[in-house]
């Protein structure tokens, strides 16, 4: 679990020790094999992959903890207040995370993104890729969030602390919150790997973060031309996408 | 034998049948392959010839349909087809066909005048709204002279009108089977939607080859439906499909290692890709924004800020050309070869951009009222192409200290803010010349026009020099005279190429990959490329 997060801290740290900028074109060095001027090789505009890889990396790494932190302050808000307050308010919010939850969120999301304002820079739209996937996607955390709090409000431990006259602030602060901690934890950290995944799918249909800012979506588009094995180093978005799942995974149990 | 006569005697029928199957197999002789297989890149929207548009449909019109005239290919001139002759008045206000005698349809009904009567009233009614119409003039009429003979008489003199006929699919008056029933070489025999569709040979096909021998030789054409790329040069190399129509630069590149014999180099094609900047009045952008686009002299600085040669050698691997204007090398009649080449001088661009009162302010470049200049291009998502370019122009104009926003949209939501609502600031796109003849851009040249893109629906035109545009339009659509005509649209291209309200970029080549294992292939520059003399392609 440590060398996980300590692999996911050296990877967002290590974007400052890139060769040269994400976006320095090599106009003479087009898709180049690994040298030691671009040890990954370049891209078919001549950028070196190395560097885009590196920021492209530290890029998905902070932003898709920002969008999940997003999404885990709707649930919350959503699954605490439905799950406490009961009624119709319950009825209510369950009913719209249902249809958040029956959504195709892809198609939601080319819909909302073809309205946003066309004149934004590329960092702009990085931001607000990963925003809106935080502000669509906080409905599973929203179930399960109301599930658990509707647990603990009908628990032993619950009743016995009214019946003793707690208040109910004192109920939440001592007793609740403790509990529900652990499980916004573990929706934070399962939310991240799906918003990474979830760039990832949007850049490889060019709707992703715009160029020539890298991320992993538009580095992993390049695979979609179906390139020889023998050209290995081109793969290698795809390995460090797939250390990262696994070191978020890794993450997970602790946590819980 | 001891190992066959251990196993099962169940096992043991099954072995032996499986050999006698096998055997059987070796023996049969090999049976010479008559069906043609290639791809369509998604379903046809209709059946109907008539309704035609996009090239999945154009593509089984093709195959299926006749015509009065066809456009040869390769030497881009008109031939006789259902008409054996023609003859064009002298105020070119009509044309009389004389028909092909003994002719019929795919079920044996006969082919008469009044079939091509037929024709041209439904395609020119209003209310079936057939992309084939808007090339005759509202009251086009029609004169059967007698059976094999017919006028088609028009409202106003025509111009380059051999070329309507060549993409009007002649219907049925009388076939029960109404448009299904053909004249082309193929007839839909069966559709499996989002799969495959059969086309079978028409046994009442016309033509005959040279040595009397009915045509087309192949028996059936399978079109299987394929959008990407990719599985599509895998299939050809499966030997799945025998031919690709414009192969992408990277596949091509690929074929060119792996089969160098399959792949074809056309060189460059009619299809053009251009950048252009909104110059909409209304338009929902800043004022000093529509101000610099409509200034001649930043269109220009920006055309000239462009390495066009590195978007050939980069993007399209050395497989395209720097496009000059709306018409390539390729349109070997109308190209107007007096146009300069186009120069890449970032010197000379940002000498224009000063001139307009541009300067620079920490690397980043300020209008005179001290606007940073920034502005976005849009383009289609999935086209790598487009993308590619786009990138590199960005770096390009980043030496000039521009800041340009690439942003990528599904192409519906992109074509509504081209038509509809005009919110963009410039667009990166490409045109598909299918017409020869500036005739078929009558609908993007003129001010009035809804395709002008740059400032489309135009009541009266906004600048002079597209008020001589609309003027030398007219001239070269209606002029007796084809020097007359070619003047007034090498004119056209010069001022286009001056006032540059289309930032032309390249031309792209025509690639095709076409299997060896076929003959009579010869794929020509325009439309359909591979397979357009599809009647006289056989396997070897």
């Amino acid at each position: 679990m440590k060398i996980a997060a300590i692999l996911i801290l050296t990877l967002i740290f290590l974007a400052s020790l890139a060769p040269v900028s994400y976006d320095q074109q090599s106009r003479e060095s087009i898709s180049s094999p690994p040298s030691k001027q671009f040890p990954l090789g370049t891209d078919d505009v001549g950028r070196d992959r190395l560097s885009r890889l590196l920021y492209g990396t530290r890029i998905s790494l902070l932003l898709a903890p920002c969008a999940a932190l997003v999404t885990l302050l709707i649930a919350a808000t959503i699954g605490i207040t439905a799950g406490f307050t009961g009624g119709w308010w319950e009825t209510l919010s369950m009913r719209v995370t249902d249809l958040f939850l029956s959504l195709p969120w892809l198609f939601l999301f080319l819909i909302i993104r073809a309205l946003l304002p066309l004149n934004t820079t590329p960092i702009l739209s990085l931001i607000l890729t990963f925003l809106l996937m935080g502000f669509l996607g906080w409905a599973p955390a929203a179930r399960v969030i109301r599930s658990a709090v509707q647990q603990f409000r009908a628990a032993d431990f619950v009743l016995q602390a009214r019946a003793c006259g707690c208040p109910e602030h004192r109920i939440w602060i001592h007793w609740l919150a403790p509990r529900l901690r652990g499980i916004l934890i573990t929706q934070f950290f399962l939310s991240i790997p799906i918003f990474i995944l979830g760039e990832a799918s949007l850049g490889i249909l060019g709707l992703g973060v715009s160029e020539p800012m890298p991320s992993w979506g538009n580095l992993l588009r390049e695979l979609t031309t179906a390139p020889p094995l023998t050209q290995y180093w081109i793969f290698a978005p795809v390995a460090l996408l797939i250390l990262v799942m696994t070191s978020f995974q890794l993450l997970l149990p602790s946590r819980e | 034998m001891a190992f066959i006569s251990r196993v099962q005697p169940a096992i043991r029928v099954h072995l032996c049948s499986s050999v006698a199957i096998l055997l059987l197999l070796l023996l049969i002789p090999a049976q010479a392959q008559t069906e043609l297989r290639f791809t369509l890149t998604g379903d046809p929207k209709s059946f109907n010839p008539l309704l035609a548009d996009d090239d999945n449909e154009t593509t089984v019109l093709y195959l299926t349909a006749g015509q009065l005239i066809r456009i040869n290919r390769l030497t881009q001139t008109p031939e006789p087809d259902l008409a054996d002759s023609w003859k064009i008045s002298p105020d070119r206000k009509s044309i009389t066909f004389h028909l092909r005698p003994n002719v019929t349809f795919s079920d044996g009904t006969p082919f008469t005048a009044d079939d091509v009567a037929y024709t041209l009233r439904t395609v020119t009614d209003p209310k079936l709204n057939s992309p084939h119409g808007d090339t005759f003039p509202p009251a086009t009429k029609s004169q059967i002279n007698s059976p094999n003979s017919i006028t088609v008489i028009f409202p106003t003199p025509q111009t380059g009108v051999e070329a309507n006929f060549d993409q009007l699919p002649i219907l049925s008056a009388k076939s029960p089977l109404k448009e299904k029933a053909v004249l082309g070489p193929f007839a839909l025999s069966q559709y499996n939607p989002g799969v495959d569709l059969l086309l079978k040979r028409n046994p009442h096909y016309w033509k005959k080859d040279s040595t009397g021998h009915q045509l087309p030789y192949l028996e059936s054409v399978r079109l299987y439906i394929q959008q990407n790329n990719e599985i599509r040069y895998a299939r050809f190399r499966r030997k799945e499909i025998q031919l690709i129509n414009n192969l992408d630069p990277a596949n091509f590149k690929r074929l060119t290692q792996e089969s160098p014999a399959e792949a074809i180099d056309s060189g460059p094609s009619l299809d053009v890709e251009f950048l252009w900047f909104n110059q909409v009045p209304t338009a929902p952008i800043p004022d000093y924004k529509r101000a610099w686009f409509q200034s001649r002299n930043f269109r220009l600085a920006i055309s000239e800020a462009i390495n066009r040669a590195d978007l050939c050698r980069i993007v399209y691997q050395g497989y395209a050309t720097p496009a000059l204007g709306p018409f390539s090398p390729a349109n070997a009649f109308w190209f107007n070869r007096a146009l300069p080449p186009q120069t890449f001088d970032p010197a000379a661009a940002i000498k224009l951009l000063e001139s307009e009162g541009f300067h620079l302010q920490n690397n980043e470049l300020h209008d005179k009222s001290g606007h940073l200049v920034e502005f976005s291009v849009i383009t289609n998502a999935g086209s790598k192409n487009r993308e590619g370019m786009a990138i590199l122009i960005q770096q390009d104009l980043k030496k000039l200290g521009i800041r340009l926003n690439i942003v990528t949209l599904e192409f519906k939501s992109l074509l509504e803010r081209l038509t509809k609502t005009s919110d963009y600031e410039a667009a990166l796109l490409g045109l598909v010349n299918v017409d020869l003849d500036p005739n078929g851009q009558m609908n993007v040249w003129p001010s009035s026009s809804p395709q002008h893109a740059w400032n489309p629906n135009q009541k009266s035109p906004a600048t002079p020099w597209e008020a001589e545009i609309d003027r030398l339009m007219q001239v070269q659509a209606s002029a007796p005279d084809l020097a007359k005509r070619k003047a007034a649209f090498d004119r056209v291209q010069q001022i286009v190429r001056d006032q540059v309200p289309y930032i032309y970029l390249v031309n792209r080549n025509k690639l095709s990959a076409v299997s060896a294992s076929l003959k009579g292939v010869h794929p020509a520059k325009l439309f359909p490329e591979t397979f357009w003399n599809i009647d006289q392609i056989s396997f070897k």
